[in-house]
């Protein structure tokens, strides 16, 4: 089955450059075991825009919402056997996080692809 | 958490560190299957211990040490220890300064070792079956249940293969190590035969009610980036990767909602997996790039690719097709990848080119009882208008037809053809 993990800080605090190795060495392991299949980083939420539908009305919000240029969240695709595994890899990622960078805060939403 | 959902999180944590926990036992004990016993202990030492302590911060580290610990427990216990003492004292000095920092495990390079075991559990002394079953336990951390339901087998049939292959390569002694120069392109050889009879297994699954068996699909994937990563210079290993990414972009679209297969060029193109496309098109340029375009996997993937790359079934290159297939035909004598030129021709130059190639074809023993010959020439005689002929190729083919779905659609098309009803497509 492949995911979608979408990280996103919950503050503007850019990472440490200890995390941001460690990310770096997981992803890499994570190539070289064959599950992860791409990643990207993506730039603040704040300075991208929002498309809505409200009661029959169609809004565009356009960024930048707040100043907060620093924030980078991120998203990657895994292909694993199932949601149990998806889950067991988005702790431990979270789990690199507490270690790399104490008071990081943020959420990595797991989301499986439907299909096959 | 009930007791069902601690269980199979254990089992997933395991199957994510599997691969690093045998590569290291079998670095310190230099015996696979013995290290891939103790790898599945400390499976089960985790099942008896996480329901009551919860599942620790860090679990990898937790296995990793509790691995690390039973192969020591084993390397003191008398004989084993003074046959290899030597051979492992200074690597287990090593690894016991590594063991209390549970960080490393994200430093460990596990590559090398990794090929090591790949080439191990492939090892061409077993049969092609026995590396099949070997590799998808120790590479994919499959269980013996799991490879046996893939395999449509009885769970002990598959136990007793692994058991039989194991004590092969305990026997045998075989060194534990990467082959180089010359035997290192025969072994690769037969790493990538076992990937891809995974990979085939899963894909046109050749017996059962199921037309595929997605999990064997995405495993045999997984072991081709696996080696495209730690063998990045194996232009035949990128080939295959790419041949298999081009296919499985595909699994979406070949069948449809009510399970039913949907042919190459009647599939909708919409439901191809362009992200899977995409990395087919990366390792196929990387092979290229290697000089491996003629490769055995590669030419196979660069076929596939000119369907992928097709918008619409119309669009379809079929001159380079017929042109790749018959440089594949140059570098390998096979009578299946003959009826495949025939197809490619039949669509480049007319069915009449082709059925004089699939005549050719009739009398070779191997396709004696292959229901795609009989398919292939029922299509091409339909085509050119001969329905009756057309009808009993069909009828014949649809008896050799060993998946249900398969004949199912044979049948249909034997009844079309009896119809006299043109051609579909």
């Amino acid at each position: 089955m492949r995911f979608m993990y979408i990280v996103t800080p919950a503050h503007a605090v850019p990472p440490t450059p200890e995390l941001m190795d460690a990310v770096h060495k997981l992803a890499e392991r994570e190539i070289k075991a064959g599950r992860m299949l791409g990643s990207g980083a993506l730039t603040p939420r704040t300075s991208g825009a929002q498309v809505r539908i409200t009661a029959g009305e169609l809004s565009v919000i356009d960024g930048p919402f707040v100043e907060a240029k620093e924030v980078i969240g991120g998203y990657a695709i895994f292909e694993l056997k199932d949601k149990q595994e998806a889950v067991a890899k988005a702790v431990e990622f979270m789990q690199v996080h507490r270690d790399h960078m104490p008071g990081w805060e943020g959420t990595c939403e797991v989301r499986a692809f439907a299909g096959p | 958490m009930t007791a069902a959902d601690i269980h199979r999180t254990i089992v997933s944590v395991w199957r994510i560190e599997q691969p690093r926990l045998i590569t290291s036992l079998s670095r310190m004990l230099r015996d696979v299957p013995l290290a891939e016993d103790l790898t599945q202990e400390t499976l089960l030492a985790a099942l008896e211990h996480w329901p009551a302590t919860g599942v620790p911060e860090k679990p990898g580290a937790w296995l990793m040490a509790t691995a690390k610990r039973r192969a020591l427990d084993h390397l003191r216990r008398g004989k084993m220890l003074a046959r290899k003492h030597d051979m492992v004292a200074s690597d287990m000095e090593q690894e016991q300064q590594a063991m209390p920092d549970l960080d490393s495990s994200l430093d460990d390079d596990i590559g090398d070792e990794l090929l090591r075991l790949i080439f191990t559990a492939c090892h061409p002394l077993l049969s092609r079956e026995a590396r099949a079953a070997l590799a998808l336990r120790m590479i994919c951390g499959l269980t013996t249940e799991e490879i046996a339901r893939a395999f449509l087998l009885p769970a002990a049939t598959i136990g007793q293969r692994i058991v039989r292959a194991k004590r092969t390569l305990s026997e045998s002694g075989l060194t534990y190590e990467t082959p180089s120069g010359e035997q290192l392109s025969e072994r690769l050889a037969s790493v990538l035969e076992v990937v891809y009879l995974i990979f085939n297994e899963g894909y046109t699954a050749a017996r059962g009610e199921h037309w595929l068996r997605p999990q064997l699909c995405h495993e045999a994937l997984r072991m081709g980036r696996v080696l495209t990563s730690i063998a990045p210079h194996e232009p035949e290993a990128h080939g295959l990767l790419a041949l298999m990414e081009f296919n499985a972009s595909r699994i979406a679209a070949r069948t449809d909602p009510a399970g039913e297969p949907v042919l190459l060029l009647e599939q909708n193109r919409a439901l191809w997996d362009q992200l899977q496309i995409r990395r087919g098109m990366l390792a196929l340029a990387r092979a290229g790039e290697l000089d491996g375009a003629d490769g055995f996997y590669a030419l196979q993937a660069a076929i596939i690719a000119c369907h992928a790359q097709a918008s619409t079934a119309d669009e379809t290159d079929w001159p380079r097709i017929s042109g790749l297939y018959a440089r594949l035909a140059a570098i390998i004598r096979s009578p299946v990848i003959e009826l495949n030129r025939a197809v490619a021709v039949g669509m480049a130059e007319g069915p009449e080119a082709a059925l004089a190639i699939v005549d050719n074809l009739a009398q070779e023993p191997a396709l004696k009882n292959y229901h795609l010959l009989g398919s292939v020439r029922g299509d091409l005689l339909h085509k050119l208008g001969r329905f009756e002929e057309a009808r009993a190729a069909f009828e014949a083919a649809a008896g050799l037809a060993g998946n249900q779905r398969e004949q199912e659609l044979l049948k249909r098309r034997a009844a079309e053809a009896a119809g006299g009803a043109p051609k579909p497509v």
